[in-house]
């Protein structure tokens, strides 16, 4: 069944009187779910097991993660159903998977097979470089990235039930993570600022649809929740994630690239959720072992970086 | 807010104020926030032994059971909020919350247990994957008005009432069921266990059910209260 076009949650009043699936309440709500939690990278089953008993909300079934992507370079697509569906098999909690930008059949594929989240996802090629794939009409939901305010708007138009801020997949740099969820939320509160016709001239620099503009100047928040995401290594970087706004964090190469990859994502686990608590961060901090290597962002050159996919 | 809601919300502000814990480890914690402080409840989030003091009710959020089973574990949380349970604080758990007050579980994550406090068996993600999550209107014999709309996500469903742990001090009955008749709401005592999230869809009257068993008992306990240095007298 088709989401309604309307990017506001149903009321009680105009809700379904029969069972309804992939409505936008339905979408959104499971990302309701996750807050306060960490999502985290993994490529086969074991890793998959191992993020579940440290205590990740969800995983995402991919098949190399971003840093391996990075250093290996070459096209990245969809993962091979086969390896998500072992990844479904091997956990109880929720499972999402990467589609490219753009790659409405990938999507459809995930949906198929059962995945609770699609993240439409600038870790990998982007298969259109001028559109992104139509997500209103899926039953599943999509997440997706953005490094500001208006992105995160464009992709809620679409049909968007989640962002996460892109930061920079695969460095173990969190300063462009920083960045973006820095942006939107300082963007979010300047249009809580405006007067109606400021809106209507703010909807136009950010390229976005009014409607949606107006509701975020009247809430003071997205209309779905905002993860963060991109360079997230330690539980340091997912606590000042959390400080400076976030609803909970995605960890990719983090996790599985350190030296103790259970006790690391068992520490960011309870970082995000204590993330106020200098002392709880500080002694889960305590003899990790060796973290991400990384790459510092600065030494990327523009073409690869991956937060400038997507339009 | 209805008219009526409104009327209701200054109705209730006007009464003694009651305190109302969130587990709030991990979950959507905001969204009960919202609907208990639309009750005139205090809310009180709860992630340490400490912040249980006082409370007069608790909620356990929609979220996932196995992460807020495994923190409510690593800190010291569990037993406490065990024995609060035990005492007869009254609790609300919508869909993880559920499962967390379940006596028994299926399906759970490899070493996951409950706090247990409704004398029920409770299947873990029994409808199947997010694509089958849905929004319904469910049959709750105990409310007039309006039926009840819910969200089911990746929900959980009560399969077997009672036939557990003997001694309880209330029969479980059945507060909300599918049109099919499937069991997706109970009580017993002052526990009330949803496979679904009222919270979501701006449904309040299993939050003001919560809230009132929660001045029934602060009533009862008045004396005994104002005696114990309490913030405010109640009566």
């Amino acid at each position: 069944m088709s989401a309604p076009a309307s990017t506001t949650p149903a009321t009680s009043a105009d809700a379904a009187q029969e069972p309804a699936a992939g409505t936008v309440r339905v979408k959104r709500g499971l990302a309701e779910m996750l807050k306060g939690g960490v999502i985290m990278d993994v490529v086969d089953a074991e890793q998959a097991r191992i993020a579940q008993d440290a205590g990740a909300v969800a995983v995402m079934a991919l098949e190399r993660v971003p840093a391996d992507i990075r250093a290996q370079g070459g096209v990245a697509r969809m993962s091979d159903p086969q390896l998500i569906e072992q990844i479904q098999q091997a956990v109880t909690i929720p499972v999402m998977a990467k589609a490219r930008i753009g790659h409405f059949v990938e999507a459809q594929i995930l949906q198929e097979l059962g995945v609770d989240y699609v993240d439409e996802s600038e870790v990998l090629s982007p298969a259109d470089h001028a559109h992104h794939i139509a997500k209103q009409d899926f039953t599943v939901p999509f997440v997706c990235g953005a490094t500001n305010l208006g992105e995160a708007l464009r992709r809620i138009a679409e049909g968007a039930a989640m962002i996460r801020s892109k930061g920079e997949a695969g460095t173990g740099d969190v300063s462009e993570a920083t960045r973006h969820i820095r942006t939107i939320r300082a963007e979010i509160r300047r249009l809580a600022s405006l007067t109606e016709e400021e809106l209507y001239v703010a909807a136009k620099e950010l390229q976005a649809p009014y409607p949606l503009v107006a509701e975020v100047a009247a809430t003071g928040t997205l209309p779905v929740v905002l993860f963060t995401a991109g360079g997230i290594a330690t539980p340091a970087d997912a606590a000042m994630m959390m400080q400076l706004g976030a609803d909970g964090v995605f960890v990719g190469s983090g996790i599985f690239t350190s030296g103790d990859p259970a006790k690391r994502a068992a520490a960011i686990v309870q970082a995000t959720t204590f993330h106020d608590d200098p002392a709880v961060v500080a002694d889960v901090s305590r003899g990790l072992g060796k973290a991400m290597v990384g790459i510092s962002v600065a030494d990327l050159p523009a073409p690869h970086r991956l937060a400038e996919r997507g339009w | 807010m209805s008219p009526e809601a409104a009327d209701g919300a200054r109705e209730e502000s006007d009464r003694a104020e009651v305190r109302v814990g969130v587990l709030a480890l991990q979950g959507d914690v905001r969204e009960h926030e919202a609907v208990l402080r639309g009750l005139g409840a205090h809310v009180v989030r709860v992630r340490r032994p400490a912040d249980l003091e006082g409370l007069d009710a608790l909620v356990l959020p929609g979220g996932e059971s196995s992460v807020i089973d495994r923190l409510s574990r690593l800190t010291g949380l569990r037993d406490p909020l065990r024995d609060r349970i035990r005492e007869g604080l009254p609790v609300l758990g919508t869909c993880a919350g559920l499962i967390l007050l379940a006596d028994r579980i299926l399906d759970a994550a490899p070493g996951q247990e409950t706090l247990g406090g409704l004398d029920v068996l409770v299947r873990r993600n029994a409808f199947g994957t997010q694509t089958d999550s849905f929004e319904t209107a469910l049959v709750t014999p105990a409310f007039d008005g309006p039926p009840v709309l819910s969200a089911f996500i990746r929900a959980p469903l009560v399969e077997e009432l009672g036939g557990g742990t003997a001694g309880r001090d209330a029969a479980v009955e059945v507060l909300a069921s599918l049109p099919d008749g499937r069991v997706v709401g109970v009580r017993q005592g002052d526990r009330i266990g949803l496979a679904f999230h009222p919270e979501v869809t701006g449904e309040d009257r299993f939050h003001r059910q919560l809230v009132e068993a929660a001045r029934r008992r602060t009533d009862d306990t008045a004396m005994e209260r104002t005696a114990r240095d309490m913030p405010c007298a109640r009566g």
